[in-house]
């Protein structure tokens, strides 16, 4: 293992940790007010299981890990399509995100104000959901460079990192779906 | 004695060099504000922090001054408000982190045999994003509008309690400067730890292993894995802040059901280990000094790193000792009152490491060793005052007290700006080629031992006679008015020792003795290269095969590598 | 806090005499040895240029070091559990007086429920003795920012947060007075949040109740001041029992001239310095939340000579 590689593996490690961190403490808001609101709605009024966002984002962990493992065999080709195909479930889920707030917002008025549980789901969501858009605009880029050919397998560490990013931010959701739709309901 | 290895002659601005096409000030002005070079970086954060450090002083010189005595009216209450707010934040975050990871960035790499940190220009982006968030935060004081006039700085407390902090009791502007400057700040910080921590896991020179790494480079290891784990935290109550104060959201708005406790939680879950990531480093600036100046190995090098790496993890489960009297509970009470007093055991012992070491030493009494005697009966006090606050039903009495607030001083000052000033007399030789001034040190240090000391043992009794903290007056038949003016008269003296430094440093920069590569016969890596070093640090390492590769070289019948 | 008066208060001073104790002596042993070290090894050496023997540590006496002081911290933290549940757990008495204590910004509202008295900024208790102890039980809350209750000579301080209810309690065994202030910065005038205990004999204490009970006497020459009072926005603010006054948002004035400060602890409560706070408040607590009411000096007049009919 190179030394530059070894550095930078620290690197993302430390990152993920301090994002962890940071979540962690949306996640304990979020619990903490489970049932405090004084008024409006509660989470089973509103909240329906996002299974297809769900679905879609766990599956583009196991496509991005594809990728980024072709991308090391040298088949640059292959791993942009597997990349390619993780930005489509992970804008498949962003784009239930947007639905699902879309209805929130504008058909049942229900915003960051509204009550406790409004003030504690959209930022711990909408953290997440802008992970997720910043883990797309990396694998675009993955995706840019792999056709225009300037991604070579010797880049398959970078690649790799942004794999970990992206199952770093599945693993969020996970915990995100748990509390949110699951036991806060 | 001097390195075989590489040149020996002393170039204070070697590394300025400026480049053939251009020459002059602007030259050398554009390669430091360029520079990925850690220490040019490292040098930077410093000087920044000692900037710093003069500004908070004079906050609390105003301070101080106001409340000499009952009932003046030098400083009107909304200032005095402001004074104390901006004390206290800039102290930690604008002296304590840039200085403490000023010199890790500019030590850590030349201490473990590599050529800068892990992410050179990331290192940079985390000194420019902290310039920033401090001009940001003195920028308050133009642009912070309050309710009653134009023009206000932040005045709700480093800790910036809710729901004062929130929109109903603060409006204006005030309140996110100091929140907006602290969270970008606080970007830079974990951006440093990152680096510091991939640096030290990857980058160690060959035979250097972690066993053999200096103990202060332990804790910056220590205090920089802490870092991303608190940090984060308080920018995300930061950003809770931010959405309850611009978006309407309800997270410490009581009226609305929200708590006003879970602020405080996740605020002193950052606060309290970001006070050992301030402190631990300095113990590892003692670590380096105190072998160096009793000519003897540190007692105890394995101890000292376990109580590190202890102190680090125990200080984590302690932070509710802040809300002793928030009314938790007899069970958290109880909890936090054991880890708090838990966590006095690794650092009682690394008290008695280093005493073990000074004990049949020929001690050498210069400057930096003064500062660390001083260190060690000050901080002595500080974690005492600290096991005594840890009993809960005291800190009943005592918590948000002037008792209280000389402890955290005795800790911050008496502790960590002592091994600071250690640290400076120490590496200044090696970071610019000249000794300062033993005379100049002297008095810097006198002064400051009498200063300190008049001040802030003075100020435990108004605490013990009832004295609330954050009170720009008080009544006069309390029989608070004369300790508080003893307090305040040790104020100049410090000034003066400050002073004293500055003229020490701006003297010897020009006329400072040469220093040559190991001015203090230390053994550490540091030691093994030019004053100051080169660009790329080492010309050649020395073998290194024990914690001292320095002693090894002067004693190659009795190196250190069997005993260890 | 070392001259207490007060059951909760003489527990904490005798906890903290203990642990004052353990820090002593571990100051002494280590201060001492540390002492003896400088002086011993610091002496100028007889050849400096050869190395002292290096010792790199030894194992029985690091954990020696490390478990003696581990064995204290046991100690430390069984007698301080102790304590705190002594203190946090006292069982309130079915004849304890019970008062509820209400942060605002920067004063105190006093309450005694039971008793039907509402006060500002002083409380008045009766003193236990130890044939038939009296405890007083405190309820605390805010009504806007974190405060925090703190009579030093009583007991511990209390936080007063709002959107929460902590109780404390007190059993003072000493006539006299007793003060204290706000211990939590809660905004510009933290410092002017002053609070006074007055404990009286029981006898006394229960002619205050009494005269706290009854409505303050009319009179036909303060006429023109109470209708004044009655007319103006005081009343928004202000309650006042017998008067359309029933404003929550400052202290009740109804036994106003029984108290002995105004705006808590700002200034004693004088004529004078009656005329000068209606006047403006602010004259003595700069941003005090009472507007001045821009009155002239004959409506002044009245006003205060209404107010000082408030026994």
């Amino acid at each position: 293992m190179s030394r530059t590689a070894s550095r930078g593996r620290a690197g993302v490690i430390g990152f993920i940790v301090a994002e962890t961190s940071l979540f962690a403490v949306f996640v304990v808001a979020y619990l903490f007010y489970i049932g405090k609101s004084l008024t409006g709605p509660s989470p089973k009024d509103l909240l329906e299981l996002p299974i297809l966002g769900t679905i879609c984002l766990l599956s583009s962990s196991v496509t991005v890990a594809l990728g980024s493992r072709a991308l090391a065999a040298g088949r640059v080709a292959r791993a942009g399509g597997w990349l390619f195909v993780t930005i489509v479930l992970g804008v498949v889920f962003l784009t239930g995100t947007a639905q699902e707030w879309r209805r929130l917002i504008v058909e049942q008025g229900f915003t960051i104000g509204t009550n406790l549980f409004g003030t504690t789901f959209y930022p711990l969501v909408g953290l997440h959901a802008s992970h997720v858009i910043l883990g797309l605009v990396m694998l675009s880029l993955c995706v840019i460079f792999a056709g225009s050919g300037a991604l070579k397998a010797v880049h398959a560490e970078r690649v790799e990192f942004v794999s970990w990013y992206w199952h770093f931010v599945d693993g969020v959701w996970v915990v995100v779906f748990t509390v949110v739709y699951v036991v806060g309901r | 004695m001097s390195s075989t290895f590489v040149s020996t002659e002393p170039t204070a601005v070697r590394d300025a060099a400026p480049t053939p096409e251009r020459s002059g000030t602007l030259a050398i002005l554009h390669d430091w504000v360029v520079t990925v070079d850690h220490k040019r970086l490292g040098i930077m954060y410093v000087v920044t922090g000692l900037v710093f450090l003069v500004i908070g002083g004079v906050e609390a010189l105003l301070m101080r001054l106001q409340l000499a005595w009952p009932g003046l009216t030098l400083v009107p209450p909304d200032t005095f408000n402001r004074l104390f707010t901006l004390h206290g934040t800039t102290m930690v975050f604008l002296l304590g982190i840039p200085v403490v990871f000023g010199f890790a960035n500019y030590l850590v790499p030349l201490m473990i045999g590599a050529r800068d940190l892990a992410f050179p220009r990331l290192n940079a982006f985390g000194f420019w994003i902290l310039l920033f968030g401090g001009a940001l935060l003195y920028f308050s004081f133009i642009g912070g509008d309050g309710l009653y006039g134009a023009g206000s700085a932040p005045a709700i407390g480093w800790f910036a309690y809710a729901p004062l902090s929130e929109r109903a009791f603060t409006p204006g502007n005030a309140t996110d400067y100091w929140n907006l400057s602290v969270l970008v700040m606080g970007f830079g910080t974990v951006a440093t730890a990152i680096n510091l921590i991939a640096t030290i896991s990857t980058m160690r020179a060959p035979g250097m292993t972690l066993g053999r790494m200096p103990i202060y480079v332990w804790t910056m290891l220590t205090v920089s894995a802490m870092t991303l784990l608190i940090l984060p935290p308080l920018s995300a109550a930061q950003i809770m802040l931010l959405l309850d104060r611009f978006l309407g959201a309800h997270y410490f708005d009581t009226q609305a059901g929200g708590s006003a406790i879970i602020w405080q939680h996740f605020f002193w879950f950052f606060g309290h280990p970001e006070v050992y990531v301030l402190m631990v480093p300095g113990f590892g600036f003692v670590s380096e000094i105190i072998p160096v100046f009793s000519r003897k190995v540190i007692f105890g090098y394995a101890t000292l790193v376990a109580a590190t790496v202890s102190i680090g993890a125990v200080a984590m489960s302690t932070w509710a000792h802040h809300m002793f009297t928030v009314g938790m509970g007899g069970t958290l009470d109880s909890f936090f009152a054991a880890s708090t007093m838990l966590v006095g055991v690794p650092t009682g012992v690394k008290i008695f490491n280093w005493l073990g070491t000074m004990y049949g030493g020929k001690l050498r009494f210069r400057t930096p060793l003064l500062f660390c005697c001083a260190f060690l009966f000050q901080f002595l006090c500080a974690g005492l005052t600290g096991i005594m606050l840890a009993v809960a039903p005291f800190d009943w009495q005592l918590q948000d007290s002037y008792f209280l607030v000389a402890h955290f001083h005795f800790v911050l000052f008496g502790g960590l700006i002592f091994t600071i000033f250690a640290a400076l007399y120490y590496w200044f030789p090696k970071v610019t080629g000249r000794m300062l001034s033993e005379r100049l040190g002297r008095w810097n240090f006198w002064l400051l031992v009498v200063g300190f000391n008049l001040t802030f043992v003075t100020m435990h009794f108004p605490g013990l006679l009832g004295m609330p903290r954050r009170i720009y007056t008080y009544p006069a038949d309390r029989g608070w008015d004369i300790l508080n003016l003893v307090i305040t008269l040790g104020v100049p003296l410090q000034a003066l020792a400050v002073l004293i430094f500055l003229v020490n440093v701006v003297y010897s920069l020009r006329r400072g003795a040469p220093a040559g590569d190991n001015p203090w016969e230390a053994w550490t890596l540091e030691w093994a290269t030019t004053s100051p070093p080169p660009a790329y640090n080492f010309a050649a390492l020395p073998p290194i095969n024990s914690r001292r590769p320095l002693w090894d070289v002067q004693h190659p019948d009795d190196p250190d590598g069997p005993h260890e | 806090m070392f001259a207490p008066v007060s059951t909760p208060a003489f527990l904490i001073r005798d906890v903290s005499f203990f642990v004052l104790a353990i820090t002593g002596v571990i100051f002494v042993i280590v201060a001492g040895f540390a002492v003896f070290t400088l002086i011993r090894f610091g002496r100028r050496p007889a050849s400096p240029e050869v190395e002292p023997a290096q010792v790199y540590g030894s194992t029985q006496i690091e954990l020696a070091w490390t478990i003696v002081p581990l064995l204290i911290v046991v100690v430390l933290f069984l007698v301080t559990a102790r304590y705190v549940w002594g203190i946090e757990r006292r069982a309130q008495p079915p004849d304890a007086l019970e008062i509820t204590v209400v942060g605002n910004q920067w004063w105190w509202e006093i309450r005694y429920p039971k008793l039907g008295i509402v006060t500002a900024n002083e409380l008045h208790v009766p003193v236990s003795d130890a044939t038939r102890p009296t405890l007083t039980f405190i309820t605390i809350q805010s009504v806007d920012v974190a405060h925090s209750f703190w009579i030093p000579q009583l007991a511990g301080k209390m936080d007063a947060i709002p959107n929460k209810t902590n109780r404390i309690w007190i059993e003072p065994r000493r006539v006299g007075t007793y003060v204290g202030q706000c211990a939590e910065y809660c905004g510009l005038q933290h410092a002017l949040m002053l609070l006074v205990v007055v404990v009286h004999p029981k006898d006394e204490f229960q002619t205050w109740v009494a005269s706290q009970q009854t409505a303050p006497a009319e009179h036909d020459a303060t006429r023109t001041g109470r209708a004044l009072f009655a007319s103006l926005a005081c009343i928004n603010c202000h309650r006042v029992s017998g008067t359309p006054g029933n404003g929550v948002f400052g202290p009740d004035l109804t036994h106003l001239m029984s108290r002995s400060t105004l705006g808590a602890g700002a200034v004693r409560n004088t004529p004078d310095n009656l005329r000068a706070w209606v006047k403006d408040p602010s004259a003595f607590k700069t941003g005090a939340l009472m507007p001045a009411m821009k009155l002239d000096n004959a409506q002044l007049d009245q006003l205060v000579a209404y107010l000082s009919t408030l026994r």
